[in-house]
């Protein structure tokens, strides 16, 4: 029997309202008391004094680039970057080679995850075939096979009548559509927030309203439908106030922003490096500032990082010609501590909810809280130790990060995985 | 990093009058019976172009070979870009020749200032995509220098196709630092409304006589329909509302100059009238190309 003892922590758990210096103790995997100075003996001891010991956090948006784009990052290191960063289970978006958009996909990638992964994972599966934005995939037969939700994430579905048939058919099987949001004909040829920062280096712009008017559309299609419906890495200003609206007409409708979206603004880009290039990108210091005030009044409830790996040879091009995206697993507590608790825009809780109980409400995985009896998925930070990140360092098989070197005032100490340590700071 | 030119932006008023202040000495040197200089002798001078290019790069050349250099010049269509090589590796392979200092022309805004993060071999920007055109802007104050006392105070109009313009960028970068009271005119497509916080100084207006009201100086710029990936402004109408015709000079003064960076494209930006007529000095503008580039070659390489 293996026992662990999780020692004199702070454990807060969002879901219960848990906030106390107290010990875990864990069994073959799963929690089996909480409380003060609980009897470890016979168990491994991990000392969390000082610490804050919280439910494993979900990232509910990264990339995994397996299977197809192996030399990018695979289950295995992906995996290995999700721990690193204080995950515990990640879910992966459907843009591989094949695309995830059948219940053989699906199950491949599952087996590869039980097998090479150290944290969960939760594929999600392709809202049509291809990602074609045509047909739809075979959403039910991947819903058995065990997907949580559906996207086309990277390649919006223009067609109106195709993402209306889509929630229909998300409803019917209980699970959420996840948007990228983004018109194509407004955002073609973009490789930056369209404003001043853009106009003066002379790069194509993507325009805030690319994202804002698809949001428009599909919170309209999820009334509609009445499906469930999650806006992925929310960036404008415009669409984080509709999705705020949508809320308060009880609609089904939920959002994730990404820390680099919180973080830094177009201006805060060092010209032509490919590391500040994603969809959707940097844009301006005022819509920083409303993804920040959304996560602070509740419009934003989930913290997602869209990580997505790109392979040295493909960043290291001229910008228009770079793949969108940057890593983001190993960063996310520590800008999210930065920007959102020490400026205190929002509690320790709250922030710890959006990574928990939040993520799992949205895709119902039955992850995000401490329950003695339930599953040991734990994660383990600090809030006041300085490191600085290396990524040199990083776990994931690529470097395009623009955090490198980036000091950090709390980060992730260790993650536990089904009672199992599968990454602590040394 | 070596110290090239990437673009005006970043230069201050001191640097760009000692270009000029160096060009006007080399424009003397533009007769037929010039002596060629031994400046640059021995060095070598890599002229790499990505797009095409007459008047740049012919200039660059005559400049280095006044200068007593060396050059080389590489077009893309006959190098190894064709054959699938990187950016970076292209230039490193050139860098590893030790060449003197590379010139570049690219259609990618910023790919020489993301190069220049990753060679020792100073970078001189001849054109990036979008962004920037040095050494047109430098040429141009030139040319403006030789028919006004001063840059302080004149009303200058670009007029044409802003947004995808380096020549505009460059050039409101320039003449905003001197006072110049620069208008930027073009269909609104072709003229975001950021432009205006681009510099101090700069006005917009979609009304081309608007633009020339008490102009000084006009330039007009082609229209990029290579960067184009759709018709912003209906072909048809181009000429009738933004096309620099005899009617328009009427209401200008008789000392107004009219410039045009080349290539122009009579009947489309700019009349033939006009671009024949006793304003045009559009080829004194090619002309102090070659002192500019001089000026700005031994800078980079004389050291």
């Amino acid at each position: 029997m293996s026992r662990l003892c999780i020692k004199n922590g702070r454990v807060m758990d969002p879901a219960s309202g848990h906030d106390a210096v107290a010990d875990i103790v864990v069994e073959n995997g799963r929690i089996v008391a909480i409380g003060p100075n609980l009897d470890a003996a016979g168990a491994e001891i991990f000392d969390a004094t000082g610490a804050i010991v919280a439910p494993g956090f979900i990232d509910m948006h990264v990339h995994l680039r397996e299977p197809g784009f192996e030399h990018s990052e695979t289950i295995e290191t992906g995996g290995r970057a999700a721990a690193a960063g204080g995950f515990t289970s990640v879910c992966c978006m459907p843009n591989t080679s094949p695309v995830n958009d059948s219940a053989v996909v699906t199950t491949y990638i599952i087996e590869r995850a039980r097998r090479f992964s150290p944290v969960n994972v939760f594929p999600i599966g392709a809202i049509t075939k291809g990602s074609n934005g045509e047909e739809l995939a075979a959403i039910g037969a991947m819903k058995q096979a065990g997907i949580v939700a559906i996207s086309d994430d990277g390649r919006p579905v223009m067609n109106a009548r195709v993402m209306r048939r889509a929630m229909e058919s998300a409803k019917a099987f209980n699970i959420p559509v996840i948007n990228h949001c983004e018109d194509l004909h407004l955002s073609a040829g973009g490789d930056m927030h369209e404003g001043f920062e853009s106009t003066r280096l002379g790069l194509r712009g993507i325009p805030a309203c690319s994202e804002d008017v698809m949001v428009a559309r599909d919170i309209l299609l999820a009334e509609v439908t009445g499906a469930r419906y999650h806006v992925a890495h929310i960036s404008a200003r415009h669409s984080v106030e509709m999705v705020r609206f949508a809320k308060m007409k009880g609609l089904s409708v939920t959002t994730e922003v990404c820390p680099h979206h919180f973080t830094l603004a177009d201006s805060d880009i060092q010209p032509f490096d490919s590391n500040y290039k994603m969809k959707p990108p940097l844009r301006s210091c005022f819509d920083v500032e409303a993804v920040t005030e959304g996560l602070a009044n509740g419009a934003i409830e989930v913290i997602a990082t869209d990580h997505a790996p790109h392979p040295g040879s493909e960043k290291m091009q001229e910008f228009e010609r770079c793949p969108f995206g940057i890593t983001g697993l190993e960063t996310a507590i520590g800008l999210s501590l930065e920007q959102l608790v020490h400026t205190g825009r929002v509690s320790l809780m709250r922030m710890i909810e959006m990574f928990t109980v939040n993520p799992d409400r949205v895709l119902t995985l039955g992850k995000g809280r401490l329950t003695v009896g339930g599953e040991a998925d734990i994660t383990i930070f600090d809030t006041d130790r300085t490191w600085t990140f290396d990524l040199n360092k990083s776990q994931s098989k690529s470097r395009n990060s623009p955090f490198h070197g980036r000091e950090f005032r709390g980060g992730q100490r260790a993650a536990i995985v089904a009672g199992k340590i599968v990454w602590s700071a040394s | 990093m070596g110290i090239g030119l990437l673009g005006i932006e970043s230069l201050d008023r001191a640097e760009i009058e000692a270009y000029l202040t160096r060009a006007k000495a080399f424009q003397s040197h533009g007769g037929s019976d010039f002596k060629k200089l031994d400046t640059l002798r021995g060095k070598m001078l890599v002229n790499l172009f990505f797009e095409n290019s007459t008047r740049t790069r012919t200039s660059f050349e005559i400049a280095a070979k006044r200068l007593g250099a060396d050059t080389i010049s590489i077009a893309s269509s006959g190098s190894s870009v064709s054959k699938g090589e990187s950016l970076v590796d292209t230039l490193n392979t050139l860098a590893a020749m030790r060449p003197h200092a590379i010139v570049m022309r690219h259609a990618a805004s910023g790919a020489p200032h993301f190069l220049a993060r990753h060679l020792d071999t100073p970078i001189i920007n001849a054109g990036d995509g979008m962004h920037e055109h040095p050494t047109q802007a430098l040429l141009d104050a030139l040319t403006i220098l030789d028919h006004k006392p001063a840059l302080e105070g004149l009303r200058v109009a670009i007029i044409g196709d802003i947004i995808h313009s380096r020549v505009a960028r460059s050039n409101v970068h320039l003449l905003s630092k001197f006072g110049v009271n620069v208008v930027l005119c073009g269909p609104a497509p072709m003229l975001p409304v950021h432009l205006a916080k681009l510099a101090e100084g700069v006005t917009l207006t979609h009304d081309i006589r608007e633009a020339i009201d008490g102009a000084d100086v006009i330039m007009m710029l082609r229209v990029q329909l290579e960067r184009q990936h759709e018709t912003p402004f209906p072909p048809g109408d181009y000429f009738r509302f933004y096309g620099l015709r005899p009617e328009h000079l009427k209401l200008t003064r008789p000392d107004t100059i009219v410039m045009h960076p080349g290539p122009i494209n009579r009947g489309r930006e700019i009349s033939s009238e006009v671009a024949d007529s006793q304003h045009s000095v559009i080829l004194n503008q090619v002309e102090n190309g070659v002192a500019v580039r001089m000026a700005v070659l031994e800078k980079v390489m004389g050291a």
